[in-house]
């Protein structure tokens, strides 16, 4: 059997997982704005940005289609977080790649951004206002002296 | 091929290299260095884009294997529970580094005289201390005078912000009675000598796209290359090279092209932290010298100190500062100086510092089991999110000869160069002290007000700080290198890095390392008309 190379793109057997995965992860909360992770923009950025944890995806992949006995995606959505549930337990590694490469897109999206009151923009150019601060809380510790110790 | 001949040859142009490079301008030599990364443009860095912190686990992973980029070497460390964090360009780890600039202490260069561990540094603080002040100069450190933590010392820019998070550890510290201080840290708090000012990005750890943290790359090397000296970018040196009366004669490296050359000069700096510098030594072995160059002692890669960390953060109900603003702000040497009392020898220093981005909080809310998968994900983020803050305890590390670097068998880099191989074991007393650094953690935490707090100890992906590996000292028996740098067995060979500390101390090492190297570039300087006497 040839394995697929690393940066190969996923087959859709593993898209389709990994798709299904990622919406049990972080399913839609429409109350609040949020997408889930499964929304095809999401989803489209998550395999795009797969990078150095392609081969890891691939494996935990693997393995939750060996806990769910059968194709991941092929389940209905309570056996599907059963396998999810067992992957975490057994696998923590395995479901922690899966967590990375979700959240490391999901979090950067538009709606997501603005859902949580951040402005949709990166830190560069503006940048972030935070205020000084209250430098008298030092006094307290002028007071009490040198706290380091002489030295022959 | 043969490159024209130098007087003084740097390898590596990362904190201390760039040091070395300036301070040694000076003197009109022909100064070549050599560095096997690129320079980094500002436009490349995370903070330019919405990927921003994803990249921090791509091209911008502190790992050298996760990045395994051209300019990477891999380091097999499978048999050490801390993994090696380095940079390979120029800037070095100052490119990556969180800007902590805290210096050792008196009391750090007399470890076996205070507490009877270890050695004592063959030099004092009082040696390096007009060295530290010239560094903080040049590199443009934030601070504020008076920490009762040190002896006297300037202050050279406005301190950091302290926001909500250093107020509220401020407050917290205070109830406790306990020592704290605003960090003195690599950043532009204003401009400075062409510095554009921080504008809080808060990503300071994956590089600056604002130029406003320190890095060597835009301190010391444009007043160095203006001053012609010549750095050599994408340039690994494979071995040094000496001459049939034990001198050395330069370095054997694969330029950009990956061609072999040859570069001859009358003094050999090394510069290249404390993993890649024994790594050199080592693979410089030749029949005059088998175990390595400037290896009689036989310690050339040993007592290898990394600093433990302990990660200690808590979830509060109001917002906090969030990832806005540097991550660093403020610090604890409560616990710092020796107490018996507590089962262990020597100390640690709290960093405290502020909240984690959008991405961030998600991993590390979902790896402590506090963000759960499925329906109630969103408001178990929503209780975590902007609102954290915590600290890593930084521990001393004692040297111990096991704890080694070695030329890995089987594993090279790109160029055929043996790798590193990292042995290392967590010692008793590290393990002791990050239990107690925890403790008093939560114990800091809950008088700040937190409802969930994480821990974690020793961190695995944390071994920024390489030490040890080329002590200095007097006696050849037990250190490679003099008091000022220069090899016992090589009269032309210095090394100027972290290699060289004695002791660790319980600091980020970046402001010794940079002094210790303008004070061997001063002895050098001092000594030019009998150097290799």
């Amino acid at each position: 059997m040839t394995l697929p190379a690393a940066n190969a793109p996923l087959s859709p057997a593993e898209t389709a997982a990994l798709r299904a995965v990622a919406g049990r992860m972080i399913p839609a909360a429409p109350d609040l704005g949020m997408p889930g992770a499964d929304d095809a923009a999401v989803f489209a950025d998550i395999v795009a940005s797969l990078d150095r944890d392609a081969a890891g995806v691939r494996q935990a992949l693997a393995q939750l289609d060996a806990l769910a006995g059968g194709r991941f995606a092929d389940l209905d959505a309570a056996r599907q977080d059963e396998a999810a549930a067992r992957l975490r337990a057994a696998h923590a590694a395995a479901a922690a790649v899966l967590v990375a490469v979700v959240v490391r897109c999901y979090y950067r999206d538009d709606r997501v951004m603005r859902a949580l009151g951040m402005e949709a923009r990166p830190p560069f150019p503006r940048g972030f206002e935070v205020r000084p601060g209250d430098f008298s809380l030092l006094d307290p510790v002028r007071a009490r002296g040198p706290v380091y110790r002489p030295a022959p | 091929m043969r490159q024209p001949a130098a007087d003084v040859l740097i390898i590596g142009a990362g904190a201390a290299g760039a040091a070395l490079a300036w301070s040694l301008a000076e003197t009109r030599m022909r100064i070549v260095c050599l560095e096997q990364g690129d320079w980094v443009r500002p436009d490349a860095f995370p903070s330019n884009g919405r990927d921003w912190e994803a990249r921090q686990f791509g091209d911008f992973s502190i790992s050298p294997n996760r990045r395994g980029l051209r300019a990477d070497y891999p380091v097999a460390e499978d048999d050490s529970p801390i993994k090696v964090a380095n940079f390979n360009g120029v800037g070095g780890g100052t490119i990556l580094y969180a800007g902590h600039f805290p210096r050792l202490h008196p009391s750090d260069f007399r470890v076996r005289s205070l507490d009877g561990v270890a050695d004592d540094w063959p030099i004092d603080y009082a040696a390096l201390a007009p060295y530290f002040a010239l560094n903080d100069r040049m590199m443009g450190i934030a601070g504020l005078a008076g920490d009762p933590a040190y002896p006297p010392k300037e202050a050279v820019l406005p301190p950091l912000p302290l926001g909500a998070t250093g107020e509220l550890f401020g407050r917290a510290m205070n109830r406790l009675g306990w020592h704290w201080w605003p960090a003195d840290a690599a950043m532009a708090t204003r401009e400075h000598d062409g510095r554009a000012a921080c504008i809080n990005l808060g990503h300071c750890i994956a590089g600056c796209a604002q130029g406003a943290k320190a890095s060597t790359d835009i301190t010391y090397w444009p007043l160095a290359i203006r001053q012609r000296v010549a750095l050599r970018t994408r340039c690994r040196v494979a071995r040094i090279t000496t001459r049939a009366d034990g001198m050395a004669s330069g370095a054997v490296y694969y330029d950009a092209d990956g061609n072999e050359q040859f570069q001859a000069a009358e003094i050999v700096i090394l510069a290249c932290n404390g993993v890649g510098t024994p790594r050199l030594l080592l693979n410089s072995a030749a029949p005059a010298h088998p175990d390595g160059l400037a290896n009689a002692s036989g310690l050339v890669g040993r007592n290898l100190m990394f600093h433990p960390y302990a990660m200690i953060r808590g979830y509060f109900d109001a917002p906090l500062d969030g990832h806005r603003g540097p991550h660093i702000v403020a610090w604890s040497q409560q616990f710092y100086e020796t107490d018996r009392a507590r089962g262990f020898v020597r100390g640690f220093t709290y960093q405290f510092g502020r909240g984690q981005g959008p991405v961030a909080t998600a991993m590390t809310g979902m790896g402590a089991g506090l963000i759960p998968w499925g329906a109630g994900h969103h408001a178990a983020y929503r209780r975590l999110f902007d609102r954290s803050a915590g600290m890593l305890a930084i521990c001393e590390d004692l040297p111990e000869p096991h704890n080694t670097v070695t030329l890995d068998p089987d594993l090279t880099d790109a160029h055929g160069i043996p790798a590193p191989r990292i042995r290392y074991r967590l010692s008793e007393n590290s393990a002791r002290m990050l239990d107690f650094a925890v403790a008093r953690g939560r114990e800091i935490l809950a008088a700040a007000g937190a409802r969930d707090v994480i821990a974690e100890a020793p961190l695995a992906h944390a071994g920024w700080h390489l030490m040890g590996t080329a002590r200095m000292g007097t006696d050849p028996a037990s250190s490679v290198v003099n008091p000022w740098g220069r090899c016992h067995d090589v009269k032309n060979l210095f090394i100027a890095d972290g290699s060289l500390f004695v002791t660790s101390g319980g600091v980020n090492p970046t402001a010794t390392i940079q002094a210790l190297a303008l004070y061997v570039a001063d002895n050098i300087k001092r000594r030019l008309a009998n150097l290799f006497d």
